[in-house]
């Protein structure tokens, strides 16, 4: 077993992963640390991010404005302490983008350009045209290299946390390259692996989004926290699932169904006219895509081979807007949808987008295994709550990038000791166990991508944008039911090399749990609230529920606990838009 | 884990177009080159006198001399249409924040190659 | 989700290569589905979950933005999430590993060589005095400033234009397009005081000037990016800093 020690150990490589690495290779540069990735690093996913990352910078602006932004936006499932940090930090780190090299849109003054975002009440999204998450990501990774303590590990994929006296210690990863598995031994290690939007079977979220930190710590005993909120952006190319901006929106861009009506007005968001923030097309996500299931209901969709659709219409914003704001939404709808905005309305439709919950940590990204962090849409710090505001999540992976690095480093500082013997010998069983259950194995009839399609299907009719007592029960059997067939699995390629079949099984498990832990979390949750909207419990219910969800992995089906909500300065009240 | 290196092939230039236009913009070189050498003998012979000079002229009546002069010039027409496509890559303008449009350098280069010949043409006629 | 009903079928020829078999490669042809709305991506993983589950490629985005997937199409560098079948129907499809590159497997191909050019480029912001305290606030930078590093901070490092530079696959020293145009886009960048340090690495023998403007780098950037013009403009302005030694040593350099 070939073993390799580090003081910090980084697992991904995207947004968050690499604003840890920038941080530990400049405050703290006389710590080894390895970033280990499945993927090359300007491969992750925060590279997809379109419309922007969200800080206080105007004058006309305030913190609180954005703390009760988020709050309200979080349906109060948000925990204000964390809230008010992400806030209060969030245009340092963006400061710190810009010079690092971000080329954020300008203002003719030279001062970075702000736009209006859904659920803020006032325009405080950072932006570089609607690529700003492929900006920060290349930023970032560029940036990253700078430092000589950073050790790459690309094409790493992590199938296990080595764990030993109860504190983390190392991570057990597969060389791609030469399907060697390996012991990466660090005194710390902060889990960046993104979010779990494969879940589902119609997602913005790419291939590699398999939530692979969720699993680790959800193995590891951490318990998985408000796994029930997933959230669905409004606007998606339909079939492809491809990303259209909500900065769409932001630029003046308007959602009207087959009759060319803005029929968000008809569900609490309206009136449509004045133009205005925090309303119409610029609610929060969860409001409108619910209100597309209710139009579609009502017959008032359009339908397209792919599922009904409403319009999305950018024509009025002129060329010369769209080709300098949302060009890419011209090249995506142009290039998948075979629209062209500036002359036609795009089709669109709810899809997939960001998971909410995922590992339980603190303010500082620890979680309760000691040795143990998470950082990004991995973890659940309880900043976004019931749902996400867009162009929070961007800022977030930096704020709390850092911060998860600071704590780490200092854990590692103070925790010098590694039982090298004893995580190698781990790792050397983890080698066993995968060889012996997929490489190895004889006999087994079940196809990964039969499976893996079969989960999407079942947490799509169980876990959609509405729920049921009875749908969810009938979802929960069949992850069972599946997780018994997994058992079944029998890989096609069993070389060594590049066994990208390999790594697929070993995500398709990760899915089968965490995807478990969504469904229990969702029926233990007999209220709604956010984005986990229940047609049988169709108010919130503070007195109950005014908690999180916490998910723990067991033998058998997740246990369910709650965790008390932390609420500062803005106590639970309705939430109100286009007032 | 050996990688597998596949090797240039020796035509790699035949297999693509742009590749084999990249060739002729190459070898086209080799003809406007000739064509210096056969202008420098020109000069030389015009300053040693006109008879040296009349010699030479007769001389490039020859089938063989028009045949050369023809491809170089075909050549040498190659030669500047290819590297004046390439202008607008070589030559990064901006007016504000917007790049001067390829096809505006493109053109403003055929302008001025007109306009020059024209202005030799001028000067040779009179 | 419905999905168009398959109207006929489409030929993949698909290159293989495995290292462990330490065989030559081959290639394998598959039939898949053809569907109108289909890239060639679909079609490869229509193969993989469906008829062989050891076809071994990259991807993640589907949205021409992460870089994964690039392949050669019928000869031509293209990210396979952008090359749609109804351009090829009904003629079969060959496809290939990134031209100029290393194979590890199948259509995997190797990219440490750029990750170490993108390195040596020092593709960050340099300060001479330093980066200036967060306090200070942002650098400013006018639109136009930001306008002449726009195009060359588009590069996704998808490596078709490598696979598309003839002389990057006769000369693996070659620093090559993207690099190049990185290592522009930071140094036209109006935040950024680092050119000198970079001219080191792209002003070299390995650098600019082993370009000979072919220019299919361009044509193949599924980004508008233009390295040959990152290249092109490189060139020039090197060019200036040698004639400013030459005939003006003492003024100093830039």
């Amino acid at each position: 077993m070939e073993s390799h020690e580090y003081d910090v150990v980084i697992v991904g490589g995207g947004g968050a992963g690499l604003r840890a690495a920038i941080e530990l290779g400049e405050s703290f540069p006389k710590l080894r640390i390895a970033v280990v990735s499945k993927v090359y690093p300007m491969r992750s996913h925060t590279v997809a991010a379109e419309g922007g990352a969200a800080a206080v910078i105007k004058s006309n602006d305030s913190l609180e404005n954005h703390c009760h932004d988020t709050v309200s936006g979080s349906d109060w499932l948000g925990d204000q302490d964390v809230i008010e940090t992400f806030v209060k930090e969030a245009p340092d780190e963006l400061i710190r983008m810009e010079h690092w090299g971000c080329p954020w849109s300008r203002e003719p003054n030279g001062q970075v350009a702000v736009r209006p975002f859904g659920g803020m009440v006032i325009e405080r999204t950072w932006f570089a045209a609607d690529k700003t998450g492929f900006h920060m990501l290349h930023t970032l990774y560029q940036t990253a290299l700078k430092f000589q303590s950073l050790k790459w590990y690309d094409e790493w994929f992590v199938t296990k946390l080595l764990v030993d006296n109860g504190r983390c210690q190392g991570v057990a990863a597969i060389e791609l390259l030469t399907g060697q598995l390996h012991a990466i031994l660090g005194k710390a290690v902060i889990l960046c692996t993104g979010g779990a939007g494969r879940l589902f079977p119609f997602t913005t979220n790419g291939a590699i989004k398999t939530g692979d930190g969720m699993f680790l710590a959800y193995q590891a005993g951490v318990a998985l926290k408000d796994m029930e909120f997933v959230q669905y952006h409004p606007t998606g190319l339909p079939g492809s699932g491809i990303l259209i901006t909500e900065a769409a929106r932001g630029e003046g861009g308007i959602l009207t169904n087959k009759d060319g009506y803005r029929y968000l007005q008809d569900y609490g968001l309206g009136p449509p006219e004045p133009f205005r923030k925090r309303a119409m097309e610029l609610g929060p996500r969860d409001r409108l895509s619910q209100a597309f299931v209710q139009e579609e209901a009502k017959g008032r969709t359009i339908s397209t081979p792919f599922g009904s659709a409403v319009y999305l219409d950018l024509r009025h914003l002129g060329e010369a807007t769209i080709n300098k704001k949302l060009p890419f939404v011209r090249e995506l709808s142009k290039n998948y949808a075979g629209i062209d905005p500036v002359y036609k309305p795009i089709p669109v439709r709810p899809v997939i987008h960001y998971v909410m919950g995922g590992v339980d940590t603190d303010v500082e990204g620890a979680t309760v295994v000691p040795g143990l962090y998470a950082a990004g849409e991995c973890a659940c710090i309880s900043l976004n709550g019931a749902n996400r505001l867009g162009s929070n999540s961007l800022t977030e992976l930096l704020v709390f990038g850092r911060r998860a690095a600071h704590a780490a480093a200092q854990f590692a500082a103070e925790n010098p000791a590694l039982a090298s013997e004893k995580l190698k010998a781990q790792a050397s069983d983890e080698q066993e166990r995968i060889a012996s259950q997929f490489i190895r194995k004889q006999g087994g009839n079940e196809r990964v991508a039969t499976l893996r399609l079969e989960l999407n299907r079942l947490m799509e009719a169980g876990a959609g944008i509405y729920r049921s007592g009875d749908g969810l029960q009938k979802a929960c059997s069949g992850i069972a039911a599946l997780k018994d067939r997994f058992r079944n699995v029998a890989l096609d390629d069993r070389s060594l090399s590049y066994n990208t079949e390999l790594i697929s099984v070993l995500e398709l498990e990760f899915l089968l749990d965490i995807g478990q832990s969504l469904l229990h979390s969702a029926l233990c949750r007999t209220e709604s609230r956010g984005s986990h909207q229940r047609t049988d419990h169709t108010a919130r219910d503070d007195q109950k529920f005014l908690k999180h969800s916490m998910a723990y992995r067991t033998d058998a089906e997740p246990r369910i606990e709650y965790k008390d909500v932390v609420i500062t300065r803005w106590p639970p009240k309705e939430r109100v838009y286009g007032k | 884990m050996k990688p597998y290196i596949r090797p240039m092939p020796r035509d790699w230039w035949l297999q693509r177009l742009p590749y084999l236009s990249f060739m002729a913009r190459e070898v086209s070189s080799i003809f406007v080159a000739a064509y210096v050498v056969v202008f420098m003998v020109m000069l030389s012979r015009i300053s040693q006198g006109p008879e040296a000079y009349q010699a030479f002229l007769a001389s490039l009546e020859s089938s063989l001399a028009i045949f050369f002069h023809v491809v170089a010039l075909a050549f040498a027409l190659i030669h500047t249409l290819s590297w004046f496509s390439l202008t607008p890559k070589a030559m990064m303008l901006y007016i504000g924040e917007n790049r001067v449009p390829s096809g505006l350098i493109l053109g403003s280069h055929y302008v001025a190659w007109i306009a020059i010949s024209a202005f030799v043409a001028w000067i040779l006629l009179n | 989700m419905a999905n168009n009903a398959p109207n006929g079928t489409i030929r993949l020829e698909i290159f293989r290569y495995s290292p462990d078999k330490g065989e030559e490669p081959k290639f394998q042809t598959y039939e898949v589905p053809f569907r109108e709305e289909w890239v060639v991506l679909d079609a490869i993983n229509y193969i993989k979950d469906e008829l062989d589950g050891t076809l071994t490629y990259r991807w993640s985005c589907r949205m021409g933005v992460c870089g994964s997937c690039g392949m050669m199409i019928n000869g031509i560098p293209k990210l396979s999430c952008a090359a749609f079948l109804r351009e090829y129907y009904p003629k079969p499809i060959r496809v290939e590993p990134l031209a100029n590159f290393p194979v590890t497997r199948d259509l995997v191909i190797q990219l440490d060589d750029f990750i170490g050019k993108l390195k040596s480029i020092q593709p960050w912001i340099v300060r001479k005095d330093g980066e200036k305290p967060v306090s200070e606030g942002v650098y400013l930078q006018s639109p136009a400033e930001h306008a002449r590093f726009k195009d060359f901070s588009m590069c996704i490092n998808c490596m078709l234009c490598y696979s598309a530079c003839p002389v990057y696959g006769l000369e693996k020293e070659f620093l090559g397009p993207a690099a190049i145009a990185l290592a522009q886009r930071y140094n036209m960048d109006s935040r950024d005081q680092g050119r000198s340090q970079r001219q080191e690495v792209v002003a070299s023998h390995e650098g600019i000037w082993q370009c000979t403007f072919i220019g299919e780098c361009s044509a193949v950037c599924p980004k508008h990016v233009d390295p040959a013009a990152a290249i092109q403009q490189a060139k020039l302005s090197s060019t200036i800093d040698w004639f400013q030694e030459v005939l003006w040593p003492w003024g100093g350099k830039k």
